[in-house]
């Protein structure tokens, strides 16, 4: 069963250093009480895995919306996302400052390799990139021949901790997602050592319809409650 | 034609190339004027690579602009039969050749249709998104685009930006005229009726063949 925990407990299981996958898609489904209370603390020097850098100008008029906080403030040394134009900083501060290392994939190489990392697999096959620079990314590990048609290897990604966003989380940390909130974290949630949730309410179990459940609530170690957003 | 009319023009023919039925994931920029310019009868599925089949702009009521947006970050809805999924289940119809159509915008595109569209060293470097997976996939790719940037050409003999994909561009719709990529090389078969051939050589440094029927793109 997770532990529910407060959000001060919830950011104190992210070391200096770390590798930390983060939900959601330009910040939409995004743990974004989790990326305040983290901004605020010193933890620096992450890995961080998320699709974005976030973006400037969130919907409800949020200066910085989604990961773009992290990125804002240095906390993060090394990114591995698939678009990140909607945050001008990760070109700041990766092409003139040189504070910031940037890996792109593929947005679907991306995410599979992230399932794969979750899922037991040792690698992602997929035509994507193939004849593009993706083949000498530091994730492609070959290019091979199948049946006449090439594809690249992609390594798998997996990290220390994975902090997703649930819309509603069960006291056994089953996850239900609205809308197009369930982005990465589906994957997510299976590819860390240690996996946090923010829920935006916490029900009782039931609450949740079994074939509603989106992310097993076995995969889940920590369940903190950062209300509707 | 200001720019706002020439992006127009080029969505307008471009929304032709859309079957009754396709399921059709639309680039960010000029591509999403497309839907506006569908002829009468022409119904389309948007598919949204952030996981929605049938995604549509949200209205008012229906807007909650936390939770759902489409690709390009606007709020959106899943309209009346359709549906919200994730990202490996997207990427997955994206590959797996469930999409019928995408429209794309670029920076360089070259005779082979080999596409560049997201990076320019040094300068800028949005990342590749979903474009390099939406090239190798969708059974049709087809690229709108203005047919030169600040008067130079954007149609080359080959791309010197950073690849998006190689040889998957099947259509290239710009405001002169309309090429198709075959294993011959670019075959111009509409063109602007406003203009000549050589108006079109004079903006195009790739080589490219006329079609003996050359139609206007007007017709």
């Amino acid at each position: 069963m997770p532990k529910f925990i407060s959000m001060q407990e919830a950011v104190k299981l992210i070391p200096c250093g770390s590798t930390v996958m983060f939900g959601g898609f330009m910040g939409c489904g995004s743990p974004h009480r989790f990326i305040d209370a983290l901004s605020k603390t010193d933890v620096r020097d992450l890995v961080m895995i998320c699709n974005d850098g976030g973006r400037t100008g969130g919907p409800l008029g949020e200066e910085l919306y989604g990961t773009a906080k992290l990125i804002h403030n240095h906390q993060v040394r090394y990114l591995i996302a698939s678009h990140v134009g909607m945050n001008p900083e990760v070109a700041t501060q990766s092409m003139i400052d040189g504070s910031l290392k940037v890996t792109l994939l593929p947005m679907g190489s991306f995410v599979e390799m992230i399932r794969c990392g979750g899922a037991g697999l040792g690698g992602l096959v997929t035509p994507t990139g193939v004849g593009t620079v993706v083949e000498d990314n530091p994730f492609c590990l070959e290019k091979r021949w199948f049946k006449g048609k090439a594809y690249l290897v992609m390594e798998p990604l997996h990290a220390d901790i994975a902090v997703i966003a649930g819309t509603k989380v069960d006291r056994a940390g089953n996850v239900w997602y609205k809308g197009t909130t369930s982005n990465f974290n589906i994957a997510m949630a299976t590819a860390a050592d240690l996996v946090i949730v923010e829920a935006e309410e916490v029900v009782e179990e039931g609450a949740i319809p079994p074939e509603d459940v989106r992310t097993p609530g076995i995969l889940v170690d920590y369940v903190v409650e950062g209300g509707k957003y | 034609m200001d720019k706002a009319e020439i992006r127009r023009f080029i969505a307008r023919r471009a929304a032709k190339e859309l079957k009754d039925g396709d399921v059709v994931n639309l680039g960010i920029g000029l591509p999403t004027l497309v839907p506006l310019f569908l002829p009468e009868g022409i119904h389309v599925t948007l598919q949204a690579e952030n996981g929605i089949v049938r995604s549509d702009i949200a209205t008012e009521e229906n807007s909650d602009p936390v939770h759902i947006i489409d690709a390009g970050g606007t709020p959106a809805v899943a309209a009346l039969g359709g549906c919200y999924f994730d990202s490996a289940t997207s990427f997955g119809l994206i590959r797996g050749g469930h999409v019928d159509a995408t429209i794309l915008g670029g920076l360089e595109v070259d005779e082979e249709g080999s596409l560049a569209n997201w990076i320019i060293p040094g300068k800028k470097m949005p990342g590749m998104g979903g474009a390099m997976d939406l090239m190798v996939g969708a059974k049709h790719v087809i690229l709108a685009m203005e047919h030169t940037v600040n008067g130079k050409p954007k149609i080359l003999k080959k791309c010197t930006l950073p690849l998006t994909a190689v040889k998957c561009v099947h259509e290239i719709i710009t405001e002169m005229c309309v090429f198709q990529v075959t294993p011959d090389g670019l075959l111009m078969t509409e063109i602007n009726p406003e203009l000549t051939v050589a108006d079109v050589k004079a903006a195009t440094e790739a080589n490219f063949h006329v079609a003996l029927n050359l139609k206007s793109m007007l017709a």
